[in-house]
């Protein structure tokens, strides 16, 4: 009987470039979700990543299409451009939470606020990674970073911010969800939303937002089997998985 | 004879063990051997228990895994 390829490596990452991301980090996941979809929908020559500073500018080498890389946090705005310039290309921002939340939040909220028709891929990690593990506006109550070595507290740094339900009360994104790659299942599930997402571009409905809650083994100070431990007890509890908005369900 | 057969890019592992512990089946291992970024890859340790449900590859950060059905 013949053997058949269930499952080959996307055309969206170089063949023959190792990533430059540590051991257990799920950028890589999410890096090879994107390739796959986009691969799927046939629209790899006209796809347009805008990325911002950090962890995921590592990515610049590791995929094999077109990256821009705009200035920290301004990702969204520089889409908005690049989407209202050449509306028959697939754009979309590629950024973590440091970038995303913390600096570029105003220019996230005021993209998803306007409606822009790009889809936003978000990596939430708790932690900036590149910079050396400093303390991010989604860092837990009570975890360690650099910048806050006895842990975040509530009366000095607030409460972790969460972007999907901040982005829920705007009337004008179309689809909004919060998931996980710790799992095949996940990533499945993860595949199915990247892909409405990207969908929705295509369609023309709207902003889309993908947050991926992820683990950064490396400044967590975990090994990646520990890290997945602390990723599902803590951050999951923190961050609840879920479509936080998807106007398709709504009107039907 | 097994129904699934898995390839691995050795140079692409990372010792994570996302793929080890993803298994179903068992089928795979942290071998002895290191690739050239000193990391002591993955091998298939039971390949003939392989089913190919390519868990392994769709967990895989890198992309290191390959899959193959009967």
């Amino acid at each position: 009987m013949a053997e058949k390829k269930v499952y080959e490596k996307t055309l969206g990452v170089m063949p023959d470039v190792i990533s430059g991301f540590c051991p257990g980090c799920m950028h890589g996941t999410v890096h090879k979700l994107v390739g796959e979809v986009v691969q799927e929908l046939g629209m790899l020559d006209k796809l347009v990543r805008v990325e911002g500073v950090g962890c995921c500018g590592l990515g610049q080498q590791f995929v094999s299409h077109d990256v821009i890389i705009a200035a920290h946090g301004r990702a969204c705005a520089v889409a908005t451009g690049v989407k209202r310039c050449s509306p028959e290309s697939l754009v979309y921002t590629y950024q973590g939470d440091g970038d995303l939340a913390s600096i570029g939040l105003d220019e996230t909220v005021s993209a998803a606020n306007r409606g822009e028709n790009f889809t936003v891929i978000f990596i939430n990690n708790g932690i900036y990674g590149m910079t050396g593990g400093q303390m991010a506006p989604t860092t837990l109550i009570g975890m360690k970073a650099t910048t806050a070595p006895f842990g975040r507290k509530v009366e000095e740094h607030g409460y972790p911010m969460h972007v999907c339900e901040l982005l829920s009360q705007l009337k004008t994104p179309q689809f909004l969800v919060r998931t996980a790659v710790d799992t095949p299942q996940n990533v499945i599930k993860t595949r199915k939303y990247i892909k409405q997402a990207f969908q929705n571009q295509i369609d023309g409905k709207g902003f889309s937002l993908v947050e991926v809650v992820t683990s950064c083994p490396t400044n967590w100070g975990y090994t990646a089997k520990e890290a997945l431990t602390f990723l599902r007890e803590k951050m999951f509890e923190e961050f609840p998985l879920g479509v936080y908005r998807d106007k398709d369900k709504e009107e039907a | 004879m097994a129904k699934g057969r898995v390839e691995i890019a050795t140079e692409f592992c990372k010792s994570c063990e996302y793929c080890v512990i993803s298994c179903p089946k068992n089928c795979l291992a942290v071998g002895e051997k290191v690739n050239s970024k000193g990391y002591p890859y993955v091998v298939s340790a039971n390949p003939e228990d392989c089913i190919g449900c390519a868990m392994c590859a769709q967990i895989c950060p890198e992309s290191a895994i390959e899959v193959w059905r009967q």
